[in-house]
């Protein structure tokens, strides 16, 4: 079990309302992932359901227990950090152990637990090692290893993956996707990338200065993004946004249209200029300035081999154009 | 860049280096040499090195005119227990001040330092008083507790600079993993902060059982250590250079070995929170 309720949380540093109130409910069993700029409050958001800070204001509750002011070893949760914080001191053997043994179980309990964990996550040779002794993606095996020997309705994840190259970053990307289908545990993982988040979430929050922007699945926030923020945020690249007269005759503030969603056309659309083009072989990005809509990115198959200086014709695919009000709120 | 470094200048740095080690280190050479000297050779003018008369019979005299294993214990006691009692106390308050500071924390530990700047003689006759009225006075038990308060700030200082560079991730994993405040201290912290302790402990023994102003106050035979034993023999029928001298090196023989062989650990410590 491990439903985590919270209601109208605020938290302050000072005079500073890090976040101003805000109310969210995570499902058992759910993978949900806290996305947004650095600075937005996703990592203390985190720390304030693990307990690690107090709310200022407001309460918590995990599977309809209060937990509001409990310290974080009453709240039944572990958490990976972002830069491992494994006890030096302590082998993998023993890192590994930590929790059961704050917790009293016997030597052979840890043990048992201990070494299936070790064999879940690739470690069994590793046991006897110093963290120092290890790599990075092993590093942070090691701390998901510790977390899960507790077996807690929870696992906090604090950007686990940023501190890792990119390729060791996708094979733990899956390693721990895997793990949550096989736990079925719930999971709330912080991030800025939003690659992590739309591979991994079952529900995406994205959080900007302390406020959650949306919450959904990660294909409602691509496809319906409920403002302009969220619909620069997720997709990457970026969604062009377009104002002025373009948008006016759509009856709307700003208009959006995703890269992916800019065709090149022979005829009609807007004309522009190709200024900058990114081969990646399987797609082209492209940077088109146009008279009409500005600069506009686009991103076109692999096969495309526009120039520097080429002109093009873009037109925006039927039924792919986003329309937002005044404030930024999709209309 | 690095900076090339000729002979000529690895000589001159060489030279540069022993000469002042030479000139701090000279007393303490002139000491131990002079205690192997006869009282007329110890004080001839100009004075003797190489044609000097050279005698065992000083530390022979001051083995037999007084009680050295009784100064050498009170020595031990006082200065090893005022630095565990130090510490039992300190790590504690470096903990709280290092992981959970409050506002006005920089501001104590700024206090705390100002204490060693004020001139320990204006508080000798309160604090000898004080002594006198709790019947601590010439007891082990009192300096001890002098002798701590007076390193406590300095215990506190050091550990709180080690305690500084031991990242906080990894006492909050602690918590996380269901460690209670005694746990996190126990199994985390400290193991990870024993060179530092260490050096502290190390660095607080040396203080201690080089300090003479308050171990002579507050003692007169019951638990005088080597410091007052070094006293007893400045008469006042006239100093004995010579065994003096031969007094002072057996004083401060122990602390000067121990200080050889934990010199690494010494300088390391020290140097812990300097680069990061």
């Amino acid at each position: 079990m491990g439903k985590i309720v919270l209601k109208s949380v605020r938290k302050a540093f000072g005079e500073v309302d890090v976040i101003p109130g805000l109310d969210l409910t995570i499902e058992d069993g759910e993978f949900v992932v806290f996305v947004g700029p650095s600075g937005c409050g996703k990592s203390t958001l985190l720390r304030l359901i693990a307990g690690l800070e107090d709310l200022t204001s407001g309460t918590m509750h995990i599977d309809a227990r209060e937990v509001t002011s409990a310290p974080p070893a009453q709240r039944g949760l572990a958490m990976v950090f972002q830069s491992y914080a494994l006890y030096p001191h302590m082998s993998v053997r023993k890192n590994i152990a930590f929790p059961l043994k704050m917790a009293g179980a016997s030597p052979e309990e840890q043990e048992k637990k201990v070494t299936a964990a070790a064999k879940v996550l690739n470690l069994t040779n590793y046991l006897d090692r110093r963290p120092g002794q290890l790599s990075g993606g092993q590093r942070q095996r090691v701390a998901i290893g510790r977390a899960i020997v507790r077996e807690p309705s929870a696992f906090l994840f604090d950007e686990p993956l940023s501190n890792l190259d990119a390729a060791l970053r996708v094979t733990m990307r899956q390693e721990i996707t895997e793990l949550h289908q096989s736990l079925k545990t719930t999971m709330i993982y912080v991030t800025h990338d939003q690659v992590e988040a739309m591979t991994m979430a079952d529900k995406i929050v994205v959080l900007n200065a302390g406020r959650i922007e949306q919450v959904g699945s990660p294909m409602e926030l691509y496809h319906k993004p409920a403002n302009t923020f969220v619909a620069g945020f997720i997709g990457s690249p970026k969604m062009n946004l377009i104002g002025g007269a373009l948008a006016a005759a759509e009856g709307a503030d700003q208009i959006g249209i995703r890269p992916e969603h800019l065709g090149i056309v022979t005829e009609g659309g807007w004309e522009g200029t190709v200024g900058l083009s990114e081969h990646l072989g399987s797609d082209t990005f492209l940077k088109v300035t146009t008279g009409q809509a500005g600069v506009l990115t686009v991103r076109a198959p692999g096969e495309v081999m526009l120039r520097h200086g080429d002109k093009v014709r873009l037109a925006p695919m039927p039924g792919k154009l986003h329309r937002f009000g005044k404030d930024g709120v999709a209309l | 860049m690095a900076r090339a470094t000729t002979p000529r200048r690895k000589a001159l740095t060489t030279l540069a280096a022993w000469t002042v080690a030479l000139i701090i280190f000279f007393p303490v050479l002139w000491m131990i040499l002079t205690s192997f000297k006869t009282e007329a050779s110890a004080v001839a003018m100009p004075p003797e090195f190489l044609g000097a008369s050279w005698t065992l019979e000083n530390y022979a005299e001051v083995w037999q005119r007084s009680d050295y294993p009784r100064f050498f214990w009170n020595s031990v006691v006082i200065s090893v227990g005022s630095t565990l009692l130090g510490l039992g106390l300190a790590i504690p308050a470096a903990w709280s001040m290092a992981f959970v500071p409050g506002r006005r924390t920089k501001d104590l530990l700024m206090w705390m330092l100002s204490t060693k700047m004020m001139p320990a003689v204006a508080v000798m006759i309160p604090i000898y008083l004080l002594f006198q009225w709790l019947g601590i006075y010439d007891s082990k038990i009192g300096l001890v507790i002098a002798l701590m308060l007076m390193n406590l700030p300095i215990i506190i200082w050091m550990l709180y600079t080690y305690f500084k560079e031991i990242p906080s991730e990894i006492l909050e994993a602690a918590r996380m993993d269901g460690a209670n405040l005694w746990n996190e201290v126990l199994y985390v912290l400290t193991p990870m902060a024993v060179p530092g302790i260490a050096s502290t402990l190390l660095l607080n023994v040396i203080l201690a059982w080089n300090e003479a102003f308050w171990t002579i106050t507050l003692t007169t035979t019951k638990a005088a250590p080597l410091s007052a034993f070094i006293a007893s023999f400045s008469a006042p029928q006239g100093l004995f250079y010579a065994k003096l001298s031969a007094a002072s090196t057996m004083a401060i023989l122990p602390i000067l070995i121990l200080g050889w062989f934990s010199q690494k650990q010494l300088v390391r410590g020290l140097t812990f929170g300097a680069v990061k």
